[in-house]
């Protein structure tokens, strides 16, 4: 059968229904005629004949709705008409509409930028072909944390584990783009030449990696991102195979990556160069510096597991091909994650919170809107009984009460729309530092889809209650009774869902709470430094005038002279790595002298290349012995000062005096001079570390790129600008970046709690908001239906307090059963909080207390207003006015 | 439906037709001449001798659906006292469906009678 052919005439018959019917009508009139005639014919008389056609076909009526209610537009048309109903009914209660489209444009707005938020990051898989085979493959520390890899080990596996089908490691690249316009400095990586084959992306124009461009002193060559290449280079094809100049030198432009290409690992990345480091190298080399990201695509069948075992098998069979330094042994195998689960853990706790949240407030945001449902089903009594007396059965009420419902929602859906829009550029704007995929949230497909699914669910969880109480009960009752005296069991119900939002922002409420006092609690760990009036950047020389160590050495102190002389400057240093700025330098470390023979003394610490006045400046306390100072540029062993931690790991009585080699093993032996406090690396809450602080000359190179500290005498931010350009004043092709005070990048070091604490405060204030609105709405409701009673109270003699105290103490009680509840479900939703929680018990009695007196407040004062407008009831007018 | 017509006060005694077989009925009927809506009902009776009796409620029906199946057609003709009426005509498509239909049938009642045959 044809369904399109069906289609049409359904469609034909809805849209020119008129039409339609008065064919059918004239059709049926003209079959009865005829029915009659022929009857006449066969000898009944006019009249007769007219009974008899009646009775033997039915009445004409009666034909007509049989024959129209065989389409499937019959059913149609009752939509359009519950459709029209529904649309009529939201337009004649405008106040009510407003109030439900706006408290659910907020519910599912919200839900709605989260989920969008949540979907690319934590459900669908990252972007790649059969994403779950690719893995990131760490180094463990002796701590047992992450640790990144070495260039030595990295061959070794990619030349004798077999689980790996492609295996890649990166490293940091941020070259300064220089030509026509302004230099400029680019993040990138530098990759060796499987690392697309390991992502499965491959460049849309030209070509990717090849084993040929990853040799030592191989050809110069990079790829770029869609972005850059359409930004700097006007989206020309012919780009490619042609050179451009990159820290002054020329690369030839090996191919263009695709637009959707999503690079998790360094997700600013926008331009990629072969690694090129040495195929046969001592045990001082770079090679064996821990600082390779390495990640790894499985070959079929392999597992993360077979993956690790195998890993561990390899390292414990060293083999003479692949020669090792101690303290690259692998020794206790390396960690095989997958890449998505590297990615996305460290922000998996703050999202899902966020999405409990999230969930929390849209409860909320269905129940008060039932509960307006309900008190607008009061008045409604009246008209559905109206409505069942004149034929309408039980079904037919609550689909219509239904379709109500889902068409607010429906309107509050797209409103919510536009809450969402909104939601997702705050989310992404407040998202804390690290979270991936960014570029990948924003409202889709899927995320409409989302909204529409939330929205009909809504509607028709909020409309079941009050259809259900609609289409119940004795409507006769209702019809006789004036809709203004009827007091009915919907107030109970209305109680009930009062209890709930009360219940449902207590969680909200404390939730936000212990957030809060985690937040604060984190703030309160001490850094390890003085982070106050301290301006920091980073100085990344570029080309190849600055190539040369002295010549960049004596750039860095003409920097360090200039900055000093700015007024409000008080002192000036540089560090090859600032707490807290993110990133990390480690190297291993192997003692000197020591009777250990073994190599279990030996481990990594973290490298400071610093100027002699950092550690002063940065008021890192001295514990033992002496800071750096200018007499330790020369002299040997290179003097050294190292943080408490590492003083005990070097030496239980005295680290004073220590040899030990770090790093390259042709770097000459240091020798412990100092010891000073810890310092946060990485985070306010890290474990501390192994910290080795030397003079930035007396490292194997000096870096690159150094972090410029400054401390001011008054507000840091203020010195930005004269800052900046003292140090263009002296080369103005040095690019200066990350320009941020001290006390900013401490903030901003704990970004996922305070992300969660902020959506959350706003989701409380919102679930208080609601809550209020709520009870008073119940209380007032109550007040109106009971004016009667309450004027006979006062005629009685009840006194104006004792009524007042009455509604009032009616709401209180329903707030402390809501309270009772809400603690409850507070000590279970806490439960996921857990791992954002930070020296606070998840069950604090300091936050719950708080909690619940805020949320008394709140309703005390949501009650008042009923309250006082009862006390105020005149008896005579009251009873007078039935 | 459940509703029931008043029964009707015929001489012979009649039944509705049999289920399902309303649209091979009308599809044969049609297949000699286009109709309207009460000659079909009409020559249903006669040729079954007043055995089946459509009701216009089910007729009509039915031939909305066929028509929306694509078996029949309707047009709209003018008849004898500047009356309309709407008649139907089988269609190329129509004309295979009573084909098959009617094949089927007779497949189903010969089988139907055999058995009962072979009771004796």
């Amino acid at each position: 059968m044809s369904l399109w052919r069906e289609a049409a005439h359904g469609l034909r018959v809805l849209l020119r229904r008129h039409t339609a019917d008065s064919d059918l009508n004239e059709e049926v009139e003209d079959y009865l005629a005829r029915s009659a005639a022929d009857l006449k014919s066969r000898g009944y008389d006019t009249g007769d004949a007219h009974r008899a056609a009646r009775a033997q076909d039915g009445n004409s009526l009666y034909i007509t709705e049989h024959v129209r209610s065989a389409g499937w537009e019959n059913r149609a048309d009752t939509l359009i008409t519950d459709l029209r109903v529904a649309g009529r009914r939201l337009r004649r209660d405008v106040g009510f509409t407003v109030v439900s489209v706006l408290t659910l444009a907020l519910g599912i707005g919200a839900s709605t930028a989260i989920f969008s938020a949540l979907d690319p990051i934590l459900l669908r898989p990252l972007p790649y072909p059969a994403a779950d085979r690719v893995v990131m493959v760490s180094d463990v520390d002796n701590a047992g944390g992450p640790l990144d890899v070495t260039y030595g080990n990295f061959v070794e596996l990619r030349a004798r584990v077999r689980a790996f089908d492609k295996l890649a490691v990166s490293n940091a690249w941020q070259p300064t783009v220089t030509g026509a316009s302004e230099p400029q400095r680019l993040v990138g990586q530098a990759v060796s030449a499987q690392y697309f084959d390991v992502l499965g992306v491959h460049p849309v124009v030209g070509r990717s990696f090849v084993a040929a461009d990853d040799q030592p002193n191989g050809p110069r060559e990079v790829i770029l991102s869609d972005g850059l290449w359409r930004r700097r280079f006007g989206a020309d094809r012919s780009i490619v195979g042609r050179a451009v100049t990159l820290d002054g030198l020329p690369y030839v432009v090996l191919g263009i990556m695709p637009p959707s290409f999503d690079n998790v690992l360094v997700p600013d990345a926008e331009i990629w160069s072969p690694l090129q480091y040495e195929t046969s190298f001592g045990p001082d080399s770079r090679e064996w510096g821990h600082h390779l990201k390495m990640v790894g695509r499985l070959r079929p069948g392999a597992t993360r597991q077979t993956a690790a075992r195998e890993i561990l098998r390899v390292a414990h069979t060293p083999v003479a091909e692949f020669a090792r330094v101690p303290w690259s042994q692998m020794k206790q195998g390396l960690t095989v994650h997958s890449l998505q689960d590297d990615v996305v853990g460290p922000v998996r706790p703050a999202l899902l919170a966020v999405a409990g949240g999230v969930l929390l407030l849209l409860l909320m945001v269905m129940v008060n809107v039932t509960n307006l449902l309900l008190a607008r089903g009061a008045q409604r009594r009246g008209e559905l009984a109206m409505r069942a007396a004149l034929g309408a059965g039980r079904m037919r009420i609550v689909r219509q009460l239904l379709t109500e419902t889902v068409m607010l929602a429906l309107i509050g859906g797209a409103f919510g729309l536009l809450v969402a829009e909104a939601g997702v550029h705050a989310l992404v704007a407040l998202s804390p530092a690290g979270v991936p995929r960014l570029s990948a949230v924003g409202l889709d497909g899927r995320a409409f889809a989302f909204a529409i699914g939330v929205s009909t669910l809504v509607g028709l969880v909020v409309g079941l209650v009050p259809a259900l109480q609609g289409a119940r009960g004795d409507l006769r009752a209702s019809l006789h009774e004036s809709t203004r005296r009827a007091v009915g069991g919907h107030q109970g119900a209305r109680r009930a869902l009062v209890v709930t939002e009360m219940a449902l922002s207590l969680m909200l409420l404390t939730c936000a709470g212990l957030l809060l006092r985690s937040v604060h609690t984190v703030f309160a760990v001490p850094p390890g430094f003085d982070p106050t009036n301290v301006l920091t950047m980073q100085i990344q020389t570029a080309g190849p005038r600055l190539a040369d160590d002295s010549t960049r050495a004596h750039y860095f102190e003409n920097v360090l002279d200039a900055v000093r002389q700015l007024p409000g400057v008080q002192d000036a240093a540089f560090t090859s790595l600032l707490p807290l700025a993110g990133g990390m330098d480690s190297y291993g470390v192997h003692l000197v002298g020591s009777q250990s023979a073994n190599d279990t003394q030996d481990g990594a610490a973290t490298r400071y290349a610093v100027t002699a006045d950092y550690l002063r400046l940065m008021r890192i306390p001295l514990l033992r012995g002496r800071l750096l100072d200018r007499g330790d540029a020369t002299g040997q062993p290179v003097a050294a000062v190292v943080s408490e931690t590492f003083a005990k790991e070097l030496s239980a009585s005295n680290p004073i005096g220590q040899r030990f080699q770090f790093g390259p093993a042709s770097a000459s032996e240091s020798v412990v001079v100092g010891v000073v406090g810890n310092v946060k690396q990485q985070s306010l809450l890290s474990t501390d570390m192994n910290a080795v602080y030397l003079l930035d000359t007396r490292w194997a190179w000096l870096d690159r790129a150094l972090w410029l500290v400054i401390r001011t005498s008054g507000n840091p931010s203020a010195l930005s600008a004269p800052v900046k350009n003292a140090i263009w004043a002296i080369d103005r092709n040095q690019p200066i970046v990350h320009l941020s005070t001290m006390q900013d990048l401490v903030t901003r070091s704990e970004s996922d709690r305070r992300f969660a604490l902020i959506i959350f405060e706003a989701f409380a204030i919102a679930a208080l908001a609601l809550a209020a609105v709520g009870i008073y709405g119940v209380l007032s409701g109550g007040v109106t239906e009971r004016m009667r009673e309450l004027g006979v109270r006062s005629a009685l003699g009840a006194s104006g307090g004792e009524i007042l105290r009455l509604i009032l103490g009616q709401g209180m009680m329903l707030s402390c059963i809501g309270v009772v509840l809400g603690l409850v479900g507070a000590s279970f939703a806490s439960r996921a909080l857990a791992s954002l929680l930070f020296g606070v018990s998840r069950l604090d009695p300091v936050t719950y207390a708080g909690g619940v007196a805020l949320l008394l407040v709140i309703a005390a004062a949501a009650c008042w207003f009923p309250a006082r407008r009862a006390a105020r009831v005149d008896p005579a007018i009251t009873l007078r006015s039935d | 439906m459940g509703h029931r017509f008043p029964e009707p006060s015929m001489p012979e005694s009649t039944t509705d037709v049999i289920p399902g077989t309303l649209d091979l009925l009308i599809l044969k009927t049609l297949s000699l001449q286009p109709l309207h809506g009460f000659g079909i009902a009409r020559r249903v009776e006669q040729v079954s001798r007043g055995v089946f009796k459509v009701n216009p409620g089910s007729l009509l029906t039915a031939l909305q659906r066929l028509e929306r199946a694509g078996w029949v057609d309707a047009e709209w003709r003018q008849t004898e006292n500047a009356r309309r009426a709407r008649y139907y005509s089988l269609t190329r498509a129509g004309r295979k469906q009573l084909d098959a239909e009617a094949a089927d049938w007779m497949r189903r009642s010969g089988a139907v009678l055999r058995l009962l045959k072979s009771e004796e």
